[in-house]
C-alpha cells in the first residue's frame, strides 16, 4: 500500500502475539475470497479482504474524521475520533483499525456516532492549554478543524488555563509544547517506526500519560537527530520548529546589516502550499522577488554550493578510490554523503565507528555560509561582520547544523539563521505578499543562476544523480546524454527505500583541467579506472539508512559500494521537517515531480558546467577541488557522540 | 554509580537476558529481575536492557513508568502499599493509614530518611473480604488494624530482607 512504499522492512515493534490479528490485504483481488462486500452509508462496494473501514469509506468518497491515523504510519487506533457504527457490534468501532473480513454494514454519521465524536473532542479540549489565535497552527490544525466541523461551541468539560508542562525549547530545531498534545502518538510512531531513532514514547499512565523523552530529559540531551519528521506529522502545535523570524526581521530592519539569503531547492516546490496552491507548484522566481520585497539585500541559489558539493565530494571519492585501488591503502569505503545534517547526527550517535566513511565535504548550506563571509564579502567590499547570512531550507536539522560550534571557518558564524519553508511563508503573509501573484525575479550574482544538478538535491537520489552526471563526464570524457537519455539517471530516482545501482565505466578520457588545478592529485590519467564498475546506492529515511549501515557492517551487498547517498527524511529534502504541513506519499510525489520538471527545464544540468563554480575555482579556490583552501572553508570534521545518555 | 557496581549490573543483565531471551517479550521479566535484585531500575540499567533487546531506552522508560512495581529510583527497603479501594476504605483503611504515617513519620508517597520504609497507595489487592489489606514488598497482609501496623513495622525493623516479616501477626498469603 502507498503508506509502506518508502519502507523496506516490516515493523517489528509489536510482539508477534499482537501482530497475529492483522489481516493482510489480499494481493490478488480476483482470487476466491480475495474480496468482501461492504455497505457504508447505504453504498455497496466490494473491497479487498482486510481493507479497513476507513480506507473503504475514503475510496467511496465518504469522509470519516481521523486524528491518530496517518498515511505514513502504522495503525494505532488510540484517539477513537473515527468511530462508526457496525451492524451487529455492540460498541462503536474505530474505522481506521477495523479490517473488513466478512460482509458488514456500516453507518458513519449516526447520532450516536456524532455524539461520541463530540465527547471525544470535548475531552481533548478539556486538557488543551492555549488559544488558537496565538498558535502557529492556527487555521492549519487538525484539532481546531474538527472542533469546528463538529460544532464545538463551549467547553463541556472545562478548558485548562494553567500550564501543566514546561515548553522544551532546549533544541536548536524542535520545540515541544506538551500542553497542546492530544496524545495521538503520531510522533512516537514517526520517531520509532518510521525513523527508528526512538526519542519519544508515551510515559506514565492514565491521566498522567505524557509524551516524553528518555527520563524526561531535554530534547537537546537525547539522541534526537532534529529531522523534524515528528513536527510534520503532529496534528496540533504540540511540536513545532524553533522559529528565528523575529530576529531575522530585526536584522532586515537594521540598515547597518547586509542581509542575504540562500535558498535550497526543495522549498520552491512546496511554498505554494502555504498559499493554498496544490503541492508541486514551483514558485522559484516569484520567491526571489518576494524575498527582495520584504527586505533581503541579496538572494542566492543554494544550487551553486550544491554543484560545488558535487565537485568536492566527487573529487574526494576519486581520491579515496585511488588510495584503495592503486596505493592499496586501508581507506574507508563506501563514502557516505554528508549533506543531510539529520543523517550526520544519526551516524554520530548510532554508528560513530563509521564516521571515517562520511565525506568531509560540508553540506551546501554550510559551504555557502563560509563563502558568503569570505569570497562574497571580499568581492562586494562588505565587512563580513555586518553580513547576516540566512538560509531558506526544507529542514529543521539545518537550524541545528548552522549552530554546530565548528561551523565558523569564515572567522564568523558561517550561517546565522536557518529558516524553513513554513517560516518564510509566514514572513510573506506578514508582509502582505501574495506569492503566486509576484513577478518573476532572478538570483543574484556572483553565484549565478539555477542549475538542474543542484535542483535535484531536493529529492532522494538527486545527489547521486548529480554526482553520476559529473563523475561520468569527468572520467570518461563522454557526454552523459550518450550514457543516459536526456541526462536522466532514472535508476537512482523513485521512492523505494533503498536503491542499488551498478554503473560500468564505459571508457576513460583525459583528467580535466578543473581537477588538474589541484597540484597535489596523486594521478594524472584515468588508466587505473579502466573497466571499473562504479557501485552506488541511495536510501532515505533513517530506518532505511540503518538497514544499509547494518548490511555494510555484516559485509553484505552495500559493503561493496563505492558511494552511498543518505537522506534522513523520507523522500529526501522535499519531505523535510520544515516543509508545509501536512505530508503524505502523494504530496511528496507531487513535489518530486516539480523538482524533476525544473531540472529538465534548465540549460545547465551538470555541476562541473556551472560557470559560477568554475569562476570560483579560478578566482578564489585556486588550488582546485579538495585543495588546501577548499579544505579550510568547505570541509569539516565530525563528533563521535554514541547513543548512551549520561 | 561505582564502576564495580556498574560492571556487576552489566553482567547480571547479560545473564538475565540470556535466561529470558533477547527479544522484546523478555523486557518485563528482565526488568523484574533487576527490580528484585537492585531495588531500582537505574538510568544505566534501562539503557543496557534496551541495547541488549534491540529496542530504544525511551521504550524501556515508558514501561518502567507505567508499572508501579517497577521503579526508576530506589524507594525504601520495605515498600508498604495500603489498599485504598472501596471495600478496604469501608473497613477502616483511614485509621490504618494514619497509624502508618505516625509510626514512620512520613506521609504517603514518601520514604523515611534512613531509606528503610516507603509508603504508597495501592488499588484493590483482591482481598476485599478481608480488608483493610496492605502489601509489604511482595507479601499481602489482611485485616490489618492500627495495632497490627505497629507489630508489622517492628518485625520489618528487626531484620532486613523481604521475607523478614514472615510468621508475624496478620495473615500472610
Ligand atoms: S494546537 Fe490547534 S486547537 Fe490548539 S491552540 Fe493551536 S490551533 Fe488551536
Ligand atoms: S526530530 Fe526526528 S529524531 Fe527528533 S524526536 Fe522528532 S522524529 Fe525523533
Ligand atoms: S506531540 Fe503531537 S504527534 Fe505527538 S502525541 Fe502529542 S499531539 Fe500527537
Ligand atoms: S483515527 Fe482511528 S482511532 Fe484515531
Ligand atoms: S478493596 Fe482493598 S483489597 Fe479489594
Amino acid at each position: 500500500m502507498s503508506s509502506r512504499i518508502e519502507r523496506t522492512a516490516s515493523i517489528s515493534r509489536a510482539p508477534v502475539s499482537q501482530r497475529g490479528h492483522v489481516v493482510p490485504v489480499s494481493a490478488d483481488p480476483e482470487a476466491i475470497g480475495g474480496t468482501v462486500s461492504v455497505t457504508i452509508d447505504g453504498i455497496e462496494a466490494k473491497v479487498p479482504l482486510g481493507t479497513t473501514i476507513l480506507d473503504a469509506a475514503r475510496a467511496l468518497g465518504l469522509k470519516i474524521p481521523t486524528l491518530c491515523h496517518h498515511p505514513d504510519l502504522e495503525v494505532a487506533g488510540v484517539c477513537r475520533i473515527c468511530v462508526v457504527e457496525v451492524e451487529g457490534q455492540r460498541t462503536l468501532q474505530a474505522a481506521c483499525a477495523f479490517p473488513i473480513t466478512s460482509p458488514i454494514r456500516v453507518q458513519t454519521h449516526t447520532r450516536k456516532v456524532r455524539q461520541a465524536r463530540r465527547r471525544i473532542l470535548d475531552l481533548m479540549l478539556s486538557k488543551h492549554v492555549g488559544e488558537c489565535y496565538t498558535c502557529f497552527r492556527n487555521l492549519n490544525c487538525e484539532l481546531q478543524t474538527l472542533a469546528k466541523e463538529y460544532g464545538v461551541d463551549f467547553f463541556r468539560f472545562g478548558h485548562e488555563a494553567a500550564r501543566r508542562h514546561q515548553v522544551d525549547d532546549s533544541s536548536y530545531s524542535v520545540r515541544r509544547d506538551m500542553d497542546k498534545c492530544i496524545l495521538c502518538r503520531r510522533c512516537v510512531r514517526t520517531c520509532i517506526d518510521l525513523q527508528e531513532v526512538g526519542v519519544l514514547e508515551a510515559v506514565g499512565r492514565s491521566d498522567g500519560t505524557r509524551i516524553a523523552t528518555f527520563l524526561d530529559k531535554p530534547l537537546n540531551d537525547v539522541v534526537c537527530i532534529n529531522c523534524g519528521q515528528c513536527i510534520n506529522r503532529c496534528p496540533t502545535a504540540a511540536l513545532g520548529a524553533m522559529d528565528p523570524t523575529d530576529d531575522v526581521w530585526i536584522d532586515i530592519n537594521d540598515p547597518k546589516k547586509h542581509v542575504v539569503i540562500q535558498t535550497a531547492p526543495a522549498p520552491r516546490a512546496a511554498i505554494g502550499e502555504c498559499f493554498g496552491l496544490p503541492p508541486g507548484t514551483p514558485l522559484t522566481f516569484e520567491m526571489n522577488t518576494a524575498m527582495k520585497t520584504i527586505g533581503f539585500d541579496r538572494v542566492f541559489d543554494t544550487n551553486f554550493t550544491a554543484d560545488l558539493t558535487i565537485i568536492e565530494e566527487g573529487t574526494e571519492l576519486l581520491l579515496r578510490l585511488h588510495e584503495a585501488l592503486v596505493q592499496k591503502k586501508d581507506v574507508a569505503l563506501p563514502q557516505f554523503t554528508s549533506c543531510s545534517p539529520g543523517w550526520v547526527k544519526y551516524l554520530e550517535h548510532f554508528y560513530p565507528e563509521m564516521i571515517p566513511n562520511l565525506s568531509t565535504a560540508k553540506s551546501p548550506q554550510q559551504m555557502f555560509g563560509a563563502l558568503i563571509k569570505t569570497f562574497y564579502a571580499q568581492k562586494a567590499g562588505i565587512d563580513p561582520a555586518s553580513i547576516v547570512a540566512c538560509a531558506l531550507m526544507p529542514c529543521s536539522a539545518k537550524k541545528y547544523e548552522c549552530n554546530r560550534p565548528e561551523m565558523c571557518d569564515s572567522g564568523h558564524k558561517d550561517v546565522d539563521y536557518g529558516l524553513v519553508t513554513r517560516e518564510l511563508g509566514q514572513m510573506f503573509h506578514e508582509a502582505g505578499i501574495d506569492l503566486p501573484k509576484m513577478p518573476k525575479g532572478s538570483f543574484d550574482d556572483p553565484f549565478g543562476t539555477a542549475t538542474g544538478s543542484g535542483v535535484i538535491f531536493g529529492a532522494t537520489g538527486g545527489v547521486m544523480e548529480a554526482a553520476i552526471r559529473t563523475v561520468v563526464e569527468l572520467v570518461t570524457g563522454l557526454k552523459i546524454e550518450d550514457v543516459f537519455a536526456h541526462a536522466d539517471v532514472l535508476p537512482v530516482r523513485g521512492f523505494d527505500g533503498v536503491r542499488y545501482v551498478e554503473l560500468p565505466i564505459p571508457a576513460i578520457g583525459e583528467v580535466p583541467d578543473l581537477l588538474k588545478m589541484n597540484k597535489g592529485l596523486p594521478f594524472s590519467d584515468w588508466k587505473w579506472l579502466e573497466g571499473a564498475v562504479l557501485k552506488v546506492a541511495v536510501c532515505h529515511g533513517t530506518a532505511n539508512a540503518k538497514r544499509v549501515v547494518e548490511d555494510i557492517k555484516a559485509g553484505g551487498t552495500f559493503s561493496k559500494c563505492h558511494f552511498i547517498e543518505f537522506m534522513a527524511c523520507p523522500g529526501g529534502c522535499l519531505g523535510g521537517g520544515g516543509m508545509p504541513i501536512p505530508t503524505s506519499p502523494e504530496i511528496r510525489a507531487a513535489r518530486a515531480k516539480a523538482i524533476y520538471a525544473e531540472d529538465a527545464s534548465y540549460e545547465i544540468r551538470k555541476a562541473h558546467e556551472n560557470p559560477a563554480v568554475i569562476r570560483l575555482y579560478q578566482e578564489f579556490l585556486t588550488d582546485g577541488p579538495c585543495g588546501e583552501k577548499s579544505h579550510h572553508l568547505l570541509h569539516t570534521h565530525y563528533t563521535p557522540r554514541g547513543k548512551y545518555i549520561a | 554509580m561505582l564502576v564495580t557496581e556498574r560492571l556487576r549490573l552489566h553482567d547480571d543483565i547479560g545473564a538475565w537476558v540470556a535466561k529470558h531471551g533477547a527479544t522484546r517479550a523478555a523486557l518485563i521479566p528482565v526488568l523484574q529481575e533487576i527490580q528484585r535484585s537492585y531495588n531500582e531500575i537505574s538510568e544505566y540499567a534501562m539503557q543496557e536492557v534496551a541495547d541488549r533487546l534491540d529496542i530504544h531506552p525511551v521504550e524501556v522508560y515508558s514501561v518502567v513508568s507505567f508499572y508501579s512495581f517497577l521503579e526508576a529510583k530506589a524507594r525504601g527497603r520495605f515498600v508498604i502499599r495500603l489498599c485504598r479501594t472501596v471495600s478496604c476504605d469501608m473497613t477502616g483503611k483511614d485509621r490504618v493509614a494514619r497509624q502508618l504515617e505516625n509510626d514512620l513519620g512520613i506521609r504517603f508517597g514518601e520514604t523515611t530518611r534512613d531509606g528503610n520504609f516507603s509508603l504508597e497507595w495501592a488499588n484493590c489487592l483482591g482481598m476485599c473480604d478481608q480488608g483493610p489489606a496492605l502489601l509489604i514488598n511482595d507479601q499481602v497482609f489482611t485485616s490489618v488494624t492500627p495495632e497490627t501496623v505497629h507489630d508489622l513495622i517492628q518485625a520489618c525493623r528487626k531484620s532486613f530482607g523481604p521475607l523478614a516479616v514472615q510468621g508475624q501477626k496478620g495473615r500472610t498469603h
